[in-house]
């Protein structure tokens, strides 16, 4: 049986004491939500905190509350399960509760946090192997070793943002409160908290902890999730485009468009859905009439770089995401409200 | 032999027996046996795909707190292996190690943790060796030294070529030749429950409980590198969390266990991790494979040859029968006046591939089919009819030998055509549905090392109204254990439930060659029955003695034996007899097979028969695949328990489907790429589509109530069946499996630049076949029985 | 040598039977069960989230044994397998899965029937698609899922 290395486990009293304690022990603390992310990654070895820092009890972590400005804020420690559960939330944020839902299996998203979702680590088949795999293949860059096994001229580790949840975030605008130590809090919208580095792909501070997760009022945005993965279930993202659209009255106002599982951090492409602005997204075009999805769909994919180093082919990979993006496009702009509705 | 209507629990869809023990929990598999003062056993593997063991020290694991002993090969240096012709494995390499994953030292230590950091702390000097990772390159002399030396040339593990019949002459008559390559990548089994193995020493005596299919090849293997007679050793097949074939060698971890608690005086437990599953794999070979068919203008196939290389892994295992199946069953579907076969098995610097579900018939069967649909394409002939026109018949010896007796090829075909409305479906854009049947031994006819043994055997026991069958053969979730008791249950008047069991015990069951080859509802069931009769006999005697009546008018049904309850009978039946104890054993009839050289492999007493429809959409931008129906028509002969038979339907086409669309056991520079449940896919709850299950009974003359096998036989078909629907949905032929949507996504954007409409591979190498062995097929009057 | 780290108590009720233990506190609550409390009945196919074989019910719902850390369960209620039957008589799923032959070698089946035990206290009358859905992350390599989705849709009436 695959076991966990010795560690020490500490519940503190509040997220502020978290972040105390998360400054005083440094790098040999992590903080652990739900742990699925965490667990099977120190039982590899990819991982050895001495101290883990629990955040799952913590009541003030699992709020989910509507704000004042009629957007809502979801506590970290909230579980996958519990938004994606969500009729209210469903209703105003269909592509955040859909990439929620389709993390993982259903015993995961039981445990699973959004906090952790946000914060999970970058994958790459060449990391994400047992101590023994990676000690017959040679380290990598990422842990116990220097070099890059899937770029070996790569200076960086190209590692693979993997979360299904910060598309869906980052399209709808969201932002992150972030706690540090002495009751500091900062807000900054998801996207800042990402870094193109498969390494270090968080840009918070290391004694700081997802606090909660804002969104917006929903306003008149219609958004959708699309998940590309091999199985209708367990496996993380190949590739994954989270789109939110709005109109005014017929015509495309914005759309922004956020792509996963293609590079380091989450991408947002959504200049590339330049050409839709100001169209009116009939039966036709939204069918492929005019190629205009296709032509948003071939510019936005082209910061996506696949690697060897996830299933399946990379070029099928970069293919599978141009269709991503038309297929989200299609699926967003079916839960418009209608034009005429509540702006 | 007595008809359905008087038959009281045989095919009736009765609960498992132990169905009730396993949704409780209480059942202990081999990982939940805790013995007092066990100690905890790792293995240390290597971490090289091919090296030379310079040194191993293990001094500083020794000096480890709660380290209990240490062993290297040195301990363990006699070589077995499963098949008498390559016993080339140590349960403990110390000279060479051949894969990522290769044992090299085993730990035994006060608990896991300690033995695993024990296993860290061992330094292994190695000399690195060019590794072997290909088919291709094995086939040419290498770099460093051969994996093996008794073999050769180059990485050539095993050779064969048979001609049966003159195929030159059927080739110059046929009006069509067709030739074809294909592709079947390696996977592996995945159990749900990863071996285990716990051993206890009493008195001298050694006790091993494995998670096995066939303790009587274990036992033989203990005996041969421990030292120890057969009689001082005992293996027990613990209850079973999933086999397929995977666990049917003897293994370093069964042979480590033992010689550590032989040494410790401790009970020593070892339990694989799911990555050290994966090294220890025996699983489906990689096959690459050519096939040329010659055919008349009605589509009669005059001649075929059939080549297959067979990419091995690091050792032996089962792989000379393995290469003898990747050509023996092709015979048994179709008529082929003239067949050849060339065969070659390699040896690459992977872990060692061997049997799994269908063993070596899976590869040339959906070779054979997806070839014989283009073929059929090609004559303008329907695929359907061009199988039809070539159908063996019942009751015929094929070219090779083979003795075919009850066939139901036809009704499958026709049922699962009427079933699926096949021939009436309609056209619409990216839907597809195809065809094919296939064919599996009922257990096969010569057990794995020469030996004149029974190939099962069973004692009854009945006292005190309690019935007891002692069996060899081993559950493994295929219902053995509920095809016996069925069986037993039938023969008593009883119901399945009242019998109880002892299986797959060395020590106390008589002999049984294990649960591998779908051989037990055929010879173990044979053998139960035939136990089950003489028992049934005295029971019967007694009270007709007792009634002053005839037996034939002693019923035994519904638990009475005449006017007697099965408990006062028994009772006077062990007053009158003394120890009501009945024997059953079942060999399988001479001259079932041929006697040339590789006539060994694929003679059975029976054979299944199964025929696949399956329906799909393929997406022609992703290449997704949904499957959305399957249909399989199998001809069981009889079937004993139809909700445990329907299951293996269900849980074969499963596993079809997910070799012909995910399963894979692949490698990138000597490295497994997908070692976890994560990365090696398999279908999930929302992948698998809906399967109709379609039962014929053709009553086999010699099966036990005329049953044959279900365990591995619908897996065959499925295969070649999603690749011919996916031709009939996209246009498209992809000729390798698993067809993963890179890969048709990659045929379509060749076809869109007009280039050839097929993805696989493209040639076949040379390779340094022997000089046929050429057999004169039997006479007209052996080939019709 | 990794430095010892001490156990702690752990507060759980297990099958309805409240346990203080101590534990380490990086030992899995598949540890846990298997090990300290000897509930074996509990299985595991990866230990590392993959194959739902481990599945427990904690406070009703289904989580993976092999991936809770103690402090992640203090407090809280969890059912095994083991726990499911009342006395000698089987649950309704149980019963379902034994008389529609939703199990062959057995191992997935505990963490199975808990799930679908979940489910049904959730949703008393799933579809077809809801049981796939609640029951995606439990791999079966047996049975080909069609006896399972069976099983628990004749548990559904049984418990209707
Ligand atoms: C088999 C399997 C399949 C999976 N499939 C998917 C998938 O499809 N998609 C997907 O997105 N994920 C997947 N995951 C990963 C994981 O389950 C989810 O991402 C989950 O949401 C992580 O949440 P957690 O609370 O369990 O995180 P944890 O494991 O507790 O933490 C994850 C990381 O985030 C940090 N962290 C946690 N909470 C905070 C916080 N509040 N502030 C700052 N840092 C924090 C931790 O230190 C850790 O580094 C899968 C995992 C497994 C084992
Ligand atoms: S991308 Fe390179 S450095 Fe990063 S984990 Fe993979 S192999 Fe290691
Ligand atoms: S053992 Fe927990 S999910 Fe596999
Ligand atoms: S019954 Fe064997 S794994 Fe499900």
């Amino acid at each position: 049986m695959l076991r966990l290395p010795p560690c020490s486990y500490l519940r503190p009293g509040s997220v502020d004491e978290a972040a105390e304690l998360l400054a005083e022990h440094g790098e040999t603390a992590m903080l652990v939500a739900g742990g699925t992310d965490l667990v099977p990654k120190m039982k590899r070895g990819q991982m050895e905190p001495e101290l883990l820092i629990g955040l799952g009890h913590l009541a003030e972590l699992r709020a989910v509350t509507e704000t004042e400005e009629g957007g809502f804020e979801i506590g970290a420690g909230v579980t996958l399960a519990a938004v994606s559960g969500s009729p209210r939330l469903a209703a105003a944020y269909p592509a955040y509760t859909r990439a929620a839902a389709l993390v993982s299996s259903p015993a995961l998203r039981n445990v699973g946090t959004i906090g952790g979702n946000l914060c999970v680590d970058t994958r790459c088949n060449y990391y994400d192997m047992s101590f023994e795999w990676r000690q017959a293949c040679g380290f990598c860059m990422k842990k116990d070793g220097d070099i890059c096994r899937v770029a070996p001229a790569s200076k960086r580790c190209r590692a693979i943002a993997s979360s299904d949840t910060a598309p869906a975030a980052i399209a709808l605008g969201a932002s992150v409160v972030l706690a540090g130590p002495g009751g500091r809090r900062r807000e900054v919208p998801v996207d800042d908290l990402y870094r193109d580095d498969g390494q270090y792909f968080l840009a918070m501070a290391a004694d700081e902890i997802v606090q909660s997760l804002r969104l917006p009022p929903a306003g008149s945005w219609g958004s959708a999730y699309v998940k590309v993965r091999r199985r209708g279930t367990i496996d993380f993202p190949l590739a994954g485009v989270a789109v939110a659209l709005r109109r005014s009255g017929l015509l495309v106002e914005d759309c922004r468009i956020v792509l996963t599982a293609v590079g380091s951090r989450p991408f947002d492409v959504s200049p590339a859905a330049g050409p839709l602005l100001g169209r009116e997204l009939t039966a036709e075009v939204l069918a492929g009439a005019d190629d205009l999805l296709a032509e948003v769909a071939n510019e936005a994919a082209k910061v996506a770089k696949p690697l060897d180093n996830a299933d399946l082919h990379y070029v099928w990979r970069k293919q599978m995401t141009r269709r991503a993006v038309e297929q989200a496009i299609v699926e967003a702009a079916s839960c418009l409200p209608a034009p005429g509705g509540p702006a | 032999m007595r008809r359905a209507g008087e038959l009281h629990v045989v095919g009736r869809a009765l609960p498992r027996v132990e169905a009730a023990a396993k949704v409780t929990g209480s059942i202990a598999y081999a990982d939940d046996i805790e013995l007092p003062g066990m100690l905890s056993c790792k293995l240390l593997r290597s971490h090289h795909a091919y090296a030379r063991i310079i040194s191993v020290d293990t001094s500083a694991a020794r000096a480890m707190p709660g380290v209990v002993a240490v062993i290297t090969g040195h301990d363990l240096p006699v070589k077995y292996g499963i098949m008498p012709t390559c016993e080339d494995e140590l349960a403990l390499e110390h000279e060479k190690v051949r894969f990522v994953g290769d044992p090299v030292a085993a730990v035994a230590a006060v608990n896991e943790e300690t033995a695993l950091a024990a296993c860290r702390a061992i330094r292994v000097d190695y000399e690195p060796l060019e590794a072997v990772g290909s088919i291709e390159q094995a086939l040419v002399p290498p770099d460093d030294e051969p994996i093996h030396d008794y073999a050769g040339p180059a990485n050539v593990h095993r050779l064969a070529a048979l001609e049966f019949g003159d195929v030159d002459a059927g080739f110059a008559k046929a009006a069509h030749v067709r030739e074809d390559v294909f592709f079947f990548e390696g996977n592996t089994h995945l159990p749900m429950e990863q071996h285990s193995a716990t051993a206890q020493v009493v008195g001298g005596k050694v006790t091993l409980w494995s998670s096995t299919q066939d303790p009587h090849y274990v036992h033989r293997a203990l005996s041969k590198v421990l030292g120890l007679p057969m009689g001082e050793l005992r293996v027990v097949a613990a209850p079973h969390g999933g086999g397929f074939g995977g666990k049917c060698d003897p293994f370093s971890h069964e042979i480590a266990v033992c010689k550590l608690a032989l040494m410790t005086g401790r009970p020593v437990k070892c339990t694989l991790t799911r990555e050290e599953v994966f090294y220890t794999h025996r699983g489906r070979h990689p096959v690459l494979m050519w096939v040329r068919t010659g055919v008349d203008d009605d589509g009669r196939i005059l001649a075929m040859h059939f080549r297959s290389a067979l990419d091995g892994g690091a050792y032996g295992s089962y792989g000379p029968a393995s290469t003898l199946y990747t050509g023996a069953l092709q015979t048994t579907t179709y008529a082929i006046p003239a067949y050849r076969f060339e065969g070659v098995r390699v040896f690459t610097n992977k872990a060692p591939c061997g049997p799994k579900r269908g063993h070596g018939t899976p590869q040339p069967r959906f070779a054979l089919e997806v070839h014989l649909d283009k073929l059929a394409g090609e004559l303008g002939l329907d695929p359907v009819e061009l199988r039809r026109r070539n159908y063996v018949k019942p009751f015929t010896r094929t070219v090779n030998w083979l003795r075919i007796t009850s066939c139901g090829l036809s009704e499958v075909t026709d049922r699962v055509l009427e079933a699926s409305g096949y021939e009436q479906r309609l056209r619409r854009p990216g839907h597809g549905m195809g065809f094919a049947v296939s064919s599996y031994m009922c257990g096969a006819g010569l057990p794995i090392y020469w030996n004149r043994l029974p190939h099962s055997e069973c004692v009854l026991n009945v006292g005190r109204g309690g019935v007891t069958l002692l069996s060899g053969a081993t559950e493994i979730g295929q219902g053995s254990d509920t095809v016996l008791a069925t069986i037993v249950a039938e023969e008593l008047g009883l119901g399945p439930g009242d019998i109880r069991l002892v299986t797959g015990d060395t020590g106390l069951t008589p002999v049984d060659l294990g649960s591998y080859s779908s051989r037990v509802t055929f010879m173990a069931g044979n053998a139960a029955r035939e136990a089950g009769a003489k028992m049934r006999a005295l029971l019967v005697k007694a009270v007709a003695e007792k009634e002053g009546c005839a037996a034939g008018e002693v019923r035994v049904a519904g638990g009475r034996i005449g006017v007697m309850s099965f408990e006062e009978a028994a009772l006077l039946a062990e007053e009158r007899f003394g120890t009501l104890s009945t024997r059953g054993s079942y060999t399988p009839p001479e001259g079932i097979g041929g006697r040339y050289k590789g006539a060994g492999v694929g003679p059975s007493p029976a054979y299944s028969y199964s025929a696949a429809v399956v329906d799909l959409d393929a997406d022609e931008r992703s290449g997704e695949i949904r499957v959305n129906k399957v249909w399989l028509g199998h001809d069981i002969g009889r079937s004993i328990n139809e909700l445990a038979a329907r299951g293996q339907v269900e849980g074969g086409v499963y596993m079809g489907l997910g070799e012909a669309l995910m399963e894979a056991q692949a490698y990138r520079d000597g490295l497994l790429r997908q070692p976890s449940m994560l990365d090696y896919k398999s279908l999930t709850f929302l992948d698998m589509p809906e399967v109709e299950t379609i039962l014929v009974e053709t009553v086999d003359p010699e099966g036990p109530y005329g049953a044959k096998e279900v365990g591995q036989g619908p897996l065959l078909p499925v295969i070649p069946a999603v690749v011919s629907a996916l031709h009939d949905a996209l246009g498209v032929w992809v000729d390798e499996v698993p067809i993963t949507p890179d890969k048709v996504v990659r045929v379509l954007s060749a076809r869109s630049k007009g280039k050839e409409p097929r993805y696989g591979p493209k040639g076949f190498p040379e390779v340094p076949y022997p000089a046929l062995v050429k057999v004169a097929p039997p006479d007209a009057a052996t080939a019709s029985l | 040598m990794p430095r010892p780290i001490g156990r702690e108590l752990l507060r759980v009720q297990v099958n309805g039977e409240e346990r203080e233990l101590l534990v380490r506190p990086y030992a899995t609550l598949l540890e846990v069960l298997r090990e300290e409390l000897r509930l074996s009945g509990t299985k595991h196919g990866c230990e590392l989230g993959e194959c739902g074989a481990c599945t427990v019910l904690v406070d009703g719902l289904p989580q993976l044994s092999c991936l809770l850390l103690p402090a992640q369960v203090e407090g809280a209620a969890i059912t095994t397998i083991e726990g499911l039957a009342d006395g000698a008589a089987l649950h309704a799923v149980q019963r379902a899965f034994v008389e529609r032959g939703g199990l062959q070698c057995g191992y997935c089946t505990p963490g199975m029937v808990l799930a679908a035990k979940a489910l049904l206290d959730a949703n008393p009358t799933p579809t077809r698609q809801e049981i796939k859905e609640a029951l995606a992350g439990n791999l079966c390599r047996c049975t080909g899922y069609a006896s399972i989705l069976d099983a628990v849709e004749e548990a559904a009436r049984l418990l209707s």
